[in-house]
Order: C-alpha cells, then structure tokens, then sequence
C-alpha cells in the first residue's frame, strides 16, 4: 500500500498529540487515510494497524462502528442529508429522493431492509455522486440540511435537491445577518452574528479577549473552582450537573495526571448552539477551556468535536496555532508557570461519544463504550485511567465569564439554583425558528414560542413541545401540571399550569415531569401525527446504540420495529402497552443514560397521546402457534 | 473498560471481614469479595452472562442486576445504628449489578425481589427477540445458559411480532471454533479471554448496536492453541467446537473426572463418553494446575481413542504372520521366550505415558528378566508460557523417580537401537511406544527372535512385532502418574478398552508372574501399596486416596 511521504509525515504529525497512547491516534489516521484515499481498504487497516503497534481487529473494529468511515469509495460528491426529527419535519425525506432522482440512484436498489447499523450509502451508476441519510447534523433551526463533501448548506428546498451538487461553498463558516432579540441577554453568544467580527485572535484580542485568562493566572485554581461553585453554573451538555461540584471531585497533586475534555461532540437532535461558537468564536472556547485547566490543574486537553464538523475542526486548529503564537498555551503561559497542550480530536459519527465515558473510550481509540460506573467515574478513573473532567462547549465559555464578573455577580443572572444564561435552540413548527441567549428561567415556554420565535405556522394550533432535546419527555399542549411555587415569604404554594406557563428552567422543567437537556426545543403543531414523532425518533436511537448492554441494544431496535409496523398500518391492540413496558424494561438497567434517553420518548408520547396510538393499533393479537405471522401479514392481509 | 477478573484474598495473613447483608441476613466475607461471588457463596446464586471469575468485568449483560442498599449516614458520615445494632440500610432505587463491585461495609442486597424478578424477566426477553430458534440443531442445548435461566426468570411468552435480526451463521473464525452470529449475546467473554489469557488480541465487535457481530479480521485467524476454551466459556451455542459440532447432545454424556495426558502439566479434565466412545474433553478446574484452562492441542489428543486401528486381540506371529490367540497363550509365549534368554541379551523400553502403577511394574518385569537395558523415549517439543509444556510425556517425573529412564531420559536409546541392528539383541519389550522413531526400520526389527510389544493402536512397531498384547487408552483405566510439578492425580476410568484389550497393569503383572513368579499383586490398589512401601513420595498414600484435585508430592 502506497503512502505518500506528506501525507505519512501528517500522520506523523499527528501521532505526537497523543504522548500516553499511540492507539488514541486511530480515528485521526482512518481520517486521514479516508480523505485522501476516498475510503478505509483492508490494507489501510493492516497499514494503521502496524503504524501503531495494534492488532487489525482494533483497527476493524473502528471503522464498523463509526459511520462517517467507509470500506467502499463514495461518489465523487457524497452528499449527507439528515434525517432527524427537526429536517424530517422540515422535508428531508423528500430532499433525499429528490437528489436520489437528479443523480440516478435507485434508492431501493441499496435498501439494507435494516441489515446493518448505518445507513447505506448509495452510489449513482457513473460514480459522480453517492448519497445517505446522516442522524442529526446540529443544524435544526435552518432545517433542512446537508453537507456536501465537507461543504454544509442550510434551509435545503426539499424539491431541489440538484441544486445541491454545485455547492462550493459552506454555510457554517458564513455569519449570519441575524438580529438580536430584546428578551435576549448575550454572554456567550455575545459575538455570534456579530457585524464585523471574524473569528481570529486579532479580532478577539481587540475586543478585550484573553483578558480574563490573565485575570485567572493570577488567581489560585481552588480560587477559580470556587467561584464557578458560588456562580452555581450547571452543564449545559444536557445533564445539568453543577459544574463547580464536578471540578470539586479534583485532588490536586495526586499520583496521576489531571486531564481536560471538551465535548464538542453536539448530536442531540433540536441542539444547535456549539456549532456557532466553534466556528464564529473558537477563541472564547480556547479562553475558556485554558482558564478550566488551570483550575483543575490539567496539563493536557482534548477538544473532542464530532466528525460532521470538519470546518469546525480547522478553525479550532487555527485558533490553537494562533493562541500558542501567543503563548496562551504551551509552556509556561505568560510566565505563570503553567503548562498547558490542547489538541483536537475529531469523532466519527456516534452520538454515543456525547457520553462522557463514551467520549473518553473513543479517545482512547477504542469502540465509543460508555464505561461502568462505579468504578470508573471520569474524576477518579477517567482517560487512560487518570482524573478527567469532560465539560460541554458552552459549560466552559460560561467559566470565562464568571472569572470575569466573579462568581457571586454571576449567580445574580437568572434564578437561584438556575443560574446565568442558557443557549435556547427552537426548532419544528414555529415561524422563525433559530438560536436565543437568555437569563435561565427569564422566559416562559409560551414567551419562547410566541415572543421569541414568532409563533406558530399560519392556522396552526400548539399540539407538543420536546423542551430539551429528543431525549426529553414530551410536552403535551392543553395538560396542566401541578407544582409548588416559592412565595416570597418563603412558603410554598400549589399551582396547577398549562405549557405556556412553563418557566424555561432546569428546576422547573424537571418539576413538570421533563427536562431542560441540552436546550433544544422542538413545537409540534397540530399538523404533526405522533406516532410519526414517535417512530422517527426510535429511529435515531436505534442506529446510535452502541449495542454494549442487553436492554437498550435489543429493547431501541425493538421500540423502532413496533412504530414502523404501525405506522404502516399494522398495529396490534396490545403495541402501545408493549411499547411503555419494552421502555420501561430499559430505562434504569443500562450503563449509560442512553437507556433513559432512548426510552423517554416512548414512555412520555404513549402516555400523552394514547389516543393517537390506540387509533394506529386496532388489528387483534394474532395467534402465537403456526403459521408464525410476519410484520408484513399485519400490515396487509390479516383480517 | 472493564475492572480486573476478581483476586482471591491471600490467605496467610489475617483476612479483614466486611459485614454484608444478603436478603435478610447478615454475613460476613472476606474483604475483597466479588458481590456476586459473595451471594453465591450465601446459597444465592445470581445469574449471569458476561461476569466470569477468571477474566475482566464489562457489567453488560444486566443479568446479575440486583437490589442494593448502603447504610443510611448521619450528617457527619457515620452509619445510622438501628435497633438491631445493625445500619439501617437505604435502598437505592435503580437496580445495580453485582459483578463489578466488592462487598462494603453495610452493604445490603436483595436477590430476589419483584424489582429484581422484573430486570430478570426484562432482560431475558431482551436476549431471545433476536435470538434464533435453533434450540432443536444447537450443540449447546442441556448446557446452555439462555435455556437454564431463561426458565428460571424469563417470561413464558413471546410477545415479539418483528423481524428477526440476521447474522452470519456458520463462520469458520479458526480451524476449530465455529461461530453462528445470531445466537451471540455479545458478551464478550471469548473477546476478553483471548486478549486477557490466551494473549492473542484476535477477537473483537463489528458493527453496532443490535447489527453488532464478533469478528475476526479478514487477514487473522481464532488459530490459538487455547481458541477452544473461548467455546468453553461462551454462555450459548454461538462459539461451537468444529470437533464435537453435531456428534452429540450433552445430556446423553457420562462425565468421568481425569486429566490430559498429552504432556507434563497434567491439566484436569472431564472426559465426556457415551457407552464406549468418548465425544469430547473439557478443561476441569485446579487452581493449582490449570485453572480452568485447558490448550486445543491436548484436548483434541483423544480421537486414538475411537480410532479403526485400535489393537483388540492378544496376537503372536506364526508362519502366516500375526494370529489372535488367547490372553494365555500370548503370556506363556512371551514367558517362555523370555525366559529362555540371559539378561544382558533383552532390553525393555517403556514410556513416560505410562500411568505409575505401569511403570513400578515394568521396573519390575526389568528386574524379572534380568536387564540393565531400559529407557523411555523422551518427547521434547515447543512449550509456550501458558499450559503446554515442553515435555510430552505426562509421566516423565515418575520414569525418572523409579529409574526406569536415567537421569538424562534417552541415553540409553541409541545403545538399544545398535544392538538390535547388529544383531546382539534377541528380545526387545517395548510397552506402549513406537521404536520407528530410533530409525529401527521393519528389516532392523526382523533380525528380532523376540518383539513384544504392548499398545493401544497399530504402528510400525507393532505391525512387526512378533507378539502384540493390546492395552486400555488413557479414558480406559485407572491409574496415577506425576505431573512436572510433583503433583500425583489420578486417571478414572471412563470408558472400557476394546474387543480383548486389557489394563496394561493387569497385562504386566501377568507377564512378571509367568516369568518369575508369584508377586501377590490381586488389585491395582496393591501395586500402589507396594510402590508406596519402597518410594518415600508416596508414603502414606491409596489411589484412592487422591482426590478430584491430586496431591502435591514431595520428590526428591
């Protein structure tokens, strides 16, 4: 197999990000093999394999699991096209037959029928163009989307898709003319949109940028822990968890190194906020992300970006050459004593690795396996066994801020226990449809969709909303829920609400039986059928299973199955039942919170829409004995 | 990924005890104690799918999911006391899995509650949506752990109305393991072993999710020499042995405790036979031998055993070559032959295959005939760092003991092999071993007046012997031999030799007897008393005596 010397010097290059393991280095080197060879061939794994003294199984075992890589050539155009809840809405399934139809693809010629994990990709017979559906691309606001090569394009008209295979430019690095709206207060999002602002470090510097990094070096890193703990700032990768706690987990001065990731790896359908930081602000983020290492005391950080970014990763690579230039980074940042490398790391197409551990397993080179907890909780045993703390994009740019107006001033924006700003993702069936900074807690959830996006489409009626990305429970318009307010004088009084009245914050989310996730909002309106919601969301988690534990590797596969049938007009009386039980029989088994993830959709549209669901399984159970009946009897001649 | 295979606490220096309590009552276990192991071990068994004692933890499976509590803490950190001066315990609400933590002071379990039963039920019925209806054709049925638990815990019916998912069902992954992908509850045990045991990283995931399939890489193969442990260890009937595949259903097996006699390490096993053939032979576990292990090499070495080239009848050669003839007739030639000769003009070779009861009575037969020619044919091959040991020979610690071989086992071959090319010899007993390879050829041994041979299969030595006694296989008899670290075990019999053929100790107390008398040997257990009078590492000591696991000896 022929390497040719620059591109074996890159690799080369790239080996030296990785001091502790050459194994780390394996997605990296299946990039770029892929990229200049069009796709991972037998050799090129042997190849990979012998560069870093691996077995060819570990190797193997990457490029099966990850779905951006391919053991065949794709088109000379390969074009993804998401197909996710927010662009299905939106029309991407007409998009991808539209494009099949303009290159000559017979769809169905390539339909696995569900043989494999990911999607196919299917190849027009002159090989100029090859196309697949990708799972949420992060963009859900200007649905729908696509990427061509590594060229993304917004708001997609379904029907054109041949206009797509002259793209040569790319959305995600063209700012926006959007303007700011009143009831936003921008902190992170301060520079994204912003009329003259690019994204180099002149730029950022002007602006009064790594100001606050240099206010930070002269503070004690328990110093800096302990403000983030007073700003009471929580993760705003979709957990929640108060971040200053996490960092609190630390020891300084233990036996192991203390290492830093970025989870840069944004997958949640209805999320699209990091995506603007990385590519309009990537400065913020390095700002951020040093000030945290130093707080904790991490020599060595990882920016893990997920694999559909590929401009994102450049401009984050630039930024760090830029910074290093400037000795915010490397050894001894201006003068202070601390070391400080950060690297980026791109993923590969699997949501999974938004999972902490499962994030830390594929840096590691490995199958993106979320790790058993205990033991392995990432403050004890972490990357390659060492203390970790993985924070979200926009989690660290908060710890920027705070360092700057302290952690007391902070925890004034927003609510007690809800502190600061959040980034509101609104997508689905609104009028405008877009990104909002706003205090946590400032707005109500009818304020979101009435005030902030406009409202809903013309004629239409609020039928759902998913408050926090797919993964949270969904929200039925017209249900009231009952919960305790705090008076003044401190009592508590019982309320009952409807959804409008909903106050957009972690606390009062989670009171109303969801939660506030990763701030994507999807409104459903009433043109919406939920069976539709419901099946197209199973989908997505069954292609990102990982398929490590028995509950979620069988019961999401299983969840999809039983919504296909029904969509298709086979629904048996007992599905719904079947359905809440299978996800019941998920959620609290599993190692990772993909188990809730992937059954909290069920659980919440089957028990708010009963009636929709009822209405798609009328057939009778049919007899367990001979002849053994198959989805497809149900759905055509039984009865 | 995953915590380390459990350690066993040491056990010179005094243990600390953890206070656990299992459903109710409160015990104690060794500080150190797997959960799961330690709720066995209370008469609680938790099943499971990808824990095993010997190899790392990954906790996917969710079998093992148990209800755990801790002890309630004041504020300042300490255990709440409750009345019975026991920790009140605080049950955590979302099951755990007992196969990846240790037991902890005041940690309490619930094996058996509805909330338990629940996750039981649920994952069963995880494992069989996708999984084949293959029970009627796979080798794994009456040994197989989705059959076992899924009566135990599962639910009685099948509520999946969907596709199947389809794998690949007959992969050649090596040249003894089989695969069927879809029967595959993807618990990683085979992967774990290879890479954490047999140091062979040649297994591992491909795809994703519920597509996910073990694999190998198109250019590798499950070629080790212990890939057939991974079919052991494998819970279901998706690793099978290329060997055993279809040859038997499990139930109908009689199972006899021995060991392999396929070199010096003497790994224990259970020979598993139906009336007179024996199907397969799986590893046994000794902690002081094998641990549960056994290699590909030695556990396949029994189809001799069954072989159409078995010796089954005493025979003597006459002008039209060998003829059957009676055990008697056979023995009373041998004798009358022997006898007839001095000693310097016979040589004995014996074998290190031979259990010690054989041996302490070809030493006799050696002191009976009157020689000073006599060795055992040494077999030295490649050993690795695992199990299989350099020497071939299980039994060489006791030739050597007893001085049937000298010091250096073999020296004394060539000096046989001389004299029976030139003539001087006149009878060569060789007992269970093939002189061919001491470049004796068919015109060599002609010039022998007198070959007597003793064995269990046809080879060149014997199609030119001129009496042929046929002898029981290792599955046949009973007997001891020593292993390369002085451990006596024992060899039960499992199956009955052939036709005619007799237990080789039987056969050489008879031939000593015609030529030198009574030696008031009635029983295999007085042949053990004698050598136990006159070797000092078997005092004290019965065949009986030794156990399922032996008896480390003592040698000098």
């Amino acid at each position: 197999m022929q390497i040719p010397a620059d591109l074996e010097k890159q690799i080369d290059e790239v080996i030296t990000h990785y001091p502790v393991s050459k194994r780390s280095a394996s997605l990296p080197l299946l990039h770029l093999i892929q990229e200049h060879f069009g796709y991972v061939s037998d050799e090129a794994i042997e190849w990979i394999a012998t560069k870093l003294e691996l077995q060819p199984i570990n190797v193997y075992e990457l490029v099966t699991f990850y779905p951006m890589f391919r053991r065949e050539p794709a088109g000379r155009k390969h074009i993804r096209v998401c197909r996710t809840l927010s662009c299905a809405m939106a029309g991407s399934y007409e998009l991808k037959e539209s494009l099949a139809k303009a290159a000559g693809i017979d769809l169905h010629a390539h339909d696995h029928n569900g043989s494999g994990h990911a999607n196919p990709v299917a190849v027009s017979p002159d090989g100029e163009y090859s196309v697949e559906f990708v799972e949420c691309l992060a963009s859900c606001g200007s649905a729908p989307v696509a990427m061509v090569n590594d060229n993304f394009k917004e708001n997609v008209a379904p029907a054109s898709g041949k206009d797509l295979f002259g793209l040569s430019a790319s959305d995600a690095i063209k700012i926006k003319k959007r303007p700011v709206h009143p009831r936003e207060t921008r902190l992170v999002f301060k520079n994204i949109d912003r009329e003259k602002w690019t994204n180099d470090i002149a730029c950022y510097v002007k602006d009064g940028g790594y100001e606050d990094l240099k206010k930070a070096l002269k503070l004690k890193p328990v110093d800096i822990v302990n403000e983030v703990k007073t700003s009471g700032l929580r993760g705003r990768g979709g957990a929640g968890f108060p971040c200053g706690v996490k960092w609190g987990f630390i020891k300084y001065g233990g036996p192991k190194p203390t290492y830093l990731i970025c989870n840069a790896d944004e997958s949640e359908p209805g999320t699209f906020k990091d995506r603007y930081i990385i590519h309009q602000d990537p400065h913020q983020l390095i700002e951020g992300m040093i000030i945290s290492c130093f707080a904790v005391q991490a020599n060595l950080a990882y920016i893990y970006i997920r694999g559909e970014f590929p401009e994102g990763a450049q401009i984050l690579e630039k930024a760090l050459a830029e910074a290093r230039a400037k000795n915010f980074l490397g050894k001894n940042i201006l003068g202070s004593g601390f070391d400080l490398e950060i690297y980026v790391h791109r993923g590969a197409g699997a949501y999974i690795c938004g999972e902490e551990t499962g994030l830390i397993e594929s840096l590691e080179g490995k199958r993106a396996y979320p790790r058993i907890k205990p033991p392995y909780f990432p403050a004890v045993l972490g990357l390659y066994q060492c203390p970790t703390i993985v924070n979200n994009v926009e989690t660290l740019c908060h710890v920027k801020h705070i360092v700057r107006m302290g952690g007391a001033e902070y925890a004034k924006i927003g609510r007690p226990n809800n502190t600061g700003t959040r980034i509101l993702c609104v997508s689905g069936d609104v009028q405008k449809p877009g990104y909002f900074e706003v205090a946590v807690g400032s707005l109500t959830m009818g304020e979101v969709v009435n005030d902030l996006c406009g409202g809903l489409k013309s004629g239409r009626k609020l039928k759902a909303v998913i408050p926090g990305g797919s993964s949270a429970k969904v929200l039925r318009a017209g249900e009231t829920y009952k919960i305790k307010v705090k008076q003044p004088d401190g009592s508590m009084l019982d309320k009952e609400i409807g959804i409008e009245d909903i106050v957009m914050d972690f606390d009062s989310l989670a009171a109303v039986g969801s939660m506030a996730g990763s701030g994507g909002v999807i409104v459903l309106d009433d043109s919406r059928d939920m069976l539709w919601t419901l099946n197209n969301i199973n989908e997505f988690y069954a292609h990102e299973s990982c398929g490590q534990c028995t509950p979620c590797r069988e019961g999401s596969l299983w969840m999809k199955k039983i919504t296909d049938r029904m969509l298709a007009g086979g629904g048996v009386q007992r599905d719904p039942d079947v359905l809440k039980n299978v996800a019941d029989n998920i959620a609290g088994k599993t190692i990772c919170a993909f188990g809730e993830a992937c059954s909290w959709p069920t659980q919440s549209f089957v028990a708010k829409f009963r009636d929709e669901f009822t209405a798609h399984a009328k057939k009778s159970v049919p007899p367990p004995t001979p002849p053994e009946y198959l989805p497809e009897q149900l759905v055509s001649k039984h009865e | 990924m995953s915590t380390e295979a459990p350690k066993a606490p040491a056990a010179e220096k005094a243990v600390e005890m953890v206070n656990v309590q299992i459903d109710g009552k409160w015990l104690q276990f060794p500080k150190g104690t797997r959960l799961i192991e330690a709720c066995t071990q209370a008469g609680q068994f938790v099943p499971r799918y990808c824990y095993h004692p010997k190899l790392s933890s990954p906790g996917n499976c969710r079998m093992c999911l148990i209800e755990m509590g801790m002890p309630k803490m004041t504020p300042d950190r300490k255990p709440v006391i409750g009345a019975d001066g026991r920790p009140e315990i605080g049950w955590i609400p979302r099951p755990q899995i007992s196969c990846a933590q240790d037991v902890s002071e005041g940690m309490a379990v619930r094996t058996n509650s509805p909330m338990v039963q629940e996750c039981r039920k649920g994952v069963m019925e995880f494992l069989l949506i996708n999984h084949p209806l293959d029970c009627p054709i796979c080798d794994q049925a009456g040994e197989c752990r989705l059959q076992e638990f899924s009566v135990e815990y599962g639910g009685g019916e099948s509520r999946f109305l969907e596709h199947k998912v389809k794998k690949p069902k007959n992969v050649e992954l090596g040249p003894r393991v089989t695969l069927d992908a879809e029967r595959c509850v993807l618990c990683s045990r085979c992967i774990r072993f290879m890479k954490e045991v047999a140091d062979d990283d040649v297994l591992g995931f491909v795809d994703r999710g519920s597509h996910s399939t073990i694999a190998v890489h198109p250019g590798k193969k499950l070629d080790s020499n212990y890939s057939l442990n991974t079919v052991d260890i494998c819970p279901v009937g998706a690793l099978t042995s290329t060997d055993f595949r279809f040859k038997m259903r499990v139930w109908f097996l009689k199972e006899t405790k021995s060991f392999c006699t396929s070199c010096a390490t003497g790994c224990n096993t259970v020979v598993a036979s139906r009336e007179n053939t024996v199907y397969r032979q799986t590893p046994r576990e000794n902690n002081d031998v094998n641990g549960i292990w056994m290699c590909d090499y030695g556990r396949l070495n029994f189809h001799d055993l069954n072989s159409a080239d078995r010796l089954t009848r005493p025979m003597v050669r006459g002008k039209d070559g060998l003829e059957p003839v009676t055990w008697q007739e056979a023995i009373g030639r041998a004798a009358a032959e022997l006898k007839a000769l001095s000693g310097p003009e016979i040589a004995v070779i014996a074998s290190g295959r031979m259990t010690n009861e054989e041996l302490w009575l070809a030493k006799q037969l050696v002191t009976a005939v009157g020689t000073h020619l006599r060795d055992v044919i040494p077999r030295i091959e490649e050993g690795d760092d695992l199990l299989m040991n350099a020497d071939r020979n299980p039994n060489s610690t006791t030739a050597q003991m007893l001085k049937i071989s000298g010091p250096v086992p073999g020296s004394d071959l060539s000096e046989i092999a001389r004299q029976v090319k030139n003539g001087r010899l006149k009878a060569l007993i060789v007992l269970a071993e093939d002189v061919s390879v001491l470049g004796l050829t068919p015109e060599d041994l002609a010039k022998l007046p007198t070959l007597i041979v003793l064995n269990i299969v046809k080879n060149p030595t014997n199609l030119n012997a001129s009496i042929v006694l046929p002898s029981a296989g290792f599955a046949e008899k009973r007997g001891s031999m020593i292993n390369a670290k002085g451990r006596l075990q024992r060899l039960n019999r499992a199956t009955n030799p052939p036709g005619e053929a007799r237990d080789d100790w039987e056969i050489l107390r008879d031939l000593i007897h015609a030529v030198s008398g009574g030696n008031g040997i009635n029983s295999i257990e007085d042949v053990f008393k004698q050598m136990a009078a006159s070797v000092p590492a078997f005092a004290g000591l019965s065949l009986s005596k030794i156990g399922d696991l032996g008896v480390q000896l003592q040698i000098t």
